[in-house]
């Protein structure tokens, strides 16, 4: 066993890579956001906020430890809940303090059940959907980083996950499906045309999730060495094929080249290389985003001719890019490149076996975990949100605010300043427009 | 000649539109309005200032049509806009002087009327 050391320059990178991917929750809040209708806009964005707040607690009280702590095959045990042990000290072959490798992977787990939030977007009800992703943070995805990540069954398998295609994306998006599945449909889900309402933060946040998933990928080498560097370009070209495949997919299909395809195609080429990004060559990150294009793009056209309401493409983005990754990483692999191992492309098809039972065991845990959690919370609170506070709005009816509210006939509620707290509305401003009660 | 004059919910628009064309009107007019009814009070919070919300969006349709076209119109409106809750909105049907279409002059009757479609593309 070695001794466990700080290196610097490793400590100094993963601060900024935290930082990175932390961001990559707000951002996914503006790109969900820009994909729903104003009356939506704030709900869906809030669906990944809270994220930060419920899992983030979560996480360092429980999941953590669920996650890295010793443990069997299947889970950690409780060893470090509540940040029990987990200091300023590095726990080897990491080079970084075990407090920041805890923030670091904490990020993951915010994002992870703020990914699930884009197929259940505008009906489901805040409160359940609170309880669920904090719960879900735990159950689903605490033991499936274990398999992974923390020594479990997955990482003896030989599966290669670097940054998390299937911990993280093949894993949401199992739980997306499910969702989508227990909630039902929108009422106006293929009765109406649901428009994007702001397609500039539909961009916006996925140039800041492109950016954030530099931490993402470069950061999960844990070090600011090679592997990182590699993962760091892949995370740049992948994409950019990905990119590139899907504005020619449009091109020929339609004639035009849509934005919102352009930022589906950057979600989707980042997701696909996030599995891969430090096991395959910089020409092999070019081909694979290229590959991941195709499939990703036929779903989405295949899913919008379904009842399955998935109402951000979560399942076509995340799980079809997540899974093709996964195995694309199975083929692209080359130890010359990662020092870990081989995959077909040089020479060693058993990897893609390996990568297809990590995606499995993913789907098949995920998807059966997320389905009774929901089930439960159903019995002890309503998880969707009646027809009519569809109609009204999320955001009014679920936050009592408006994302773009003109204030036009708003009227003051003057709080009595020596009334008791529960006293409950107060007065009205006399002066106020309008003059009613 | 009558013009109607409807306001309705905007979760509603779309299915009114729909009615509409289902009754063969096609000639309209819409916009975004704020209007006040006896809708039940919306309170909004921002930062611990609370405010109620006095004027709810609604959308306008405005339609002009022959007086045989009335009845189907408001009918379909009806049918459609309606929730059962208050603030579902209101229908004004209201006497017209005169219509003009402006691409070819033509009035009243004839201006409400809408040409056929090979008669517009081809002719």
């Amino acid at each position: 066993m070695e001794t466990p050391v700080i290196v610097p320059a490793d400590v100094a990178f993963m601060l900024v890579a935290t930082a990175l991917v932390l961001l990559m929750t707000p951002a996914l809040a503006f790109f969900y956001g820009g994909l729903v209708r104003s009356k939506n806009a704030l709900n869906t964005m809030m669906m990944s906020v809270a994220a930060l707040g419920f899992v983030g607690v979560a996480w360092a009280l429980l999941g953590y430890s669920l996650s890295f702590a010793e443990g069997g095959p299947l889970v950690g045990d409780l060893s470090k809940a509540f940040l029990n042990g987990v200091g300023l000290d590095p726990v080897a072959p990491v080079t970084i303090p075990q407090l920041l490798f805890m923030c670091y992977q904490g990020t993951f787990a915010i994002i992870t059940a703020a990914l699930i939030s884009g197929a259940i977007v505008e009906r489901m009800r805040f409160a359940p959907y609170l309880v669920f992703i904090t719960l879900w943070s735990l159950v689903v995805y605490g033991p499936i980083a274990h398999w992974v990540w923390g020594g479990g069954f997955l990482a003896k398998l030989g599966a290669l996950d670097f940054a998390g295609g299937t911990v993280v994306h093949v894993n949401a998006a199992t739980a997306a499906l499910v969702a989508a599945v227990v909630l039902g449909q929108r009422k106006d889900y293929a009765r109406q045309a649901i428009l994007p309402h702001n397609v500039p933060f539909v961009l916006l946040g996925a140039g800041l999730l492109w950016f954030g998933w530099f931490g993402f990928n470069a950061g999960s080498a844990l070090a600011a060495n090679g592997i990182a560097s590699l993962a760091f370009t892949n995370t740049m070209l992948a994409p950019a094929a990905t990119l590139l495949v899907w504005t020619l997919l449009d091109l020929f299909r339609s004639g035009k080249a849509t934005a919102v395809g352009a930022a589906t195609a950057i979600v989707v080429g980042l997701v696909a290389v996030t599995p891969a990004a430090g096991f395959v060559s910089p020409l092999g990150g070019i081909a694979l985003g290229a590959i991941a294009a195709v499939p990703s793009y036929f779903a989405i056209l295949l899913r919008a001719r379904t009842r399955l309401d998935d109402s951000l493409d979560v399942i076509a983005a995340h799980g079809v890019g997540g899974s093709v990754g996964a195995l694309l990483t199975g083929v692209f692999a080359i130890k010359a490149w990662n020092g870990v191992a081989d995959g077909l492309v040089a020479g060693n098809p058993g990897q893609v076996g390996t990568q297809a039972i990590a995606v499995l065991a993913t789907i098949v845990y995920s998807g059966v975990a997320s389905y009774v959690l929901l089930k439960l919370i159903g019995v002890v609170m309503s998880l969707k949100a009646v027809t009519k506070e569809e109609g009204l709005g999320m955001d009014f009816s679920q936050h009592g605010e408006e994302a773009y509210a003109d204030g036009e006939g708003a009227i003051l509620v003057l709080q009595r300043p020596d009334s008791t707290a529960s006293e409950g509305a107060g007065a009205l401003a006399p002066a106020a427009q309008g003059g009613r009660s | 000649m009558k013009l109607v004059v409807a306001v309705v919910r905007p979760e509603k628009a779309n299915d009114v539109l729909e009615a509409l064309f289902r009754s063969d009107v096609q000639g309209l007019t819409i916009s975004r309005v704020q209007g006040h009814g006896g809708e039940t009070e919306r309170v909004e919070t921002y930062r611990g200032t609370t405010v109620k919300v006095e004027l709810a969006e609604k959308v306008r349709f405005e339609i002009g049509v022959s007086d045989h076209f009335v009845e189907p119109t408001v009918k379909a409106i009806l049918a459609s806009a309606r929730t059962g809750d208050v603030g579902d909105g209101k229908v004004f049907v209201v006497p017209v002087e005169k219509i003009y279409r402006i691409r070819t002059g033509e009035e009243d009757r004839a201006a409400v009327t809408p040409v056929q479609v090979v008669a517009a593309g081809k002719a």
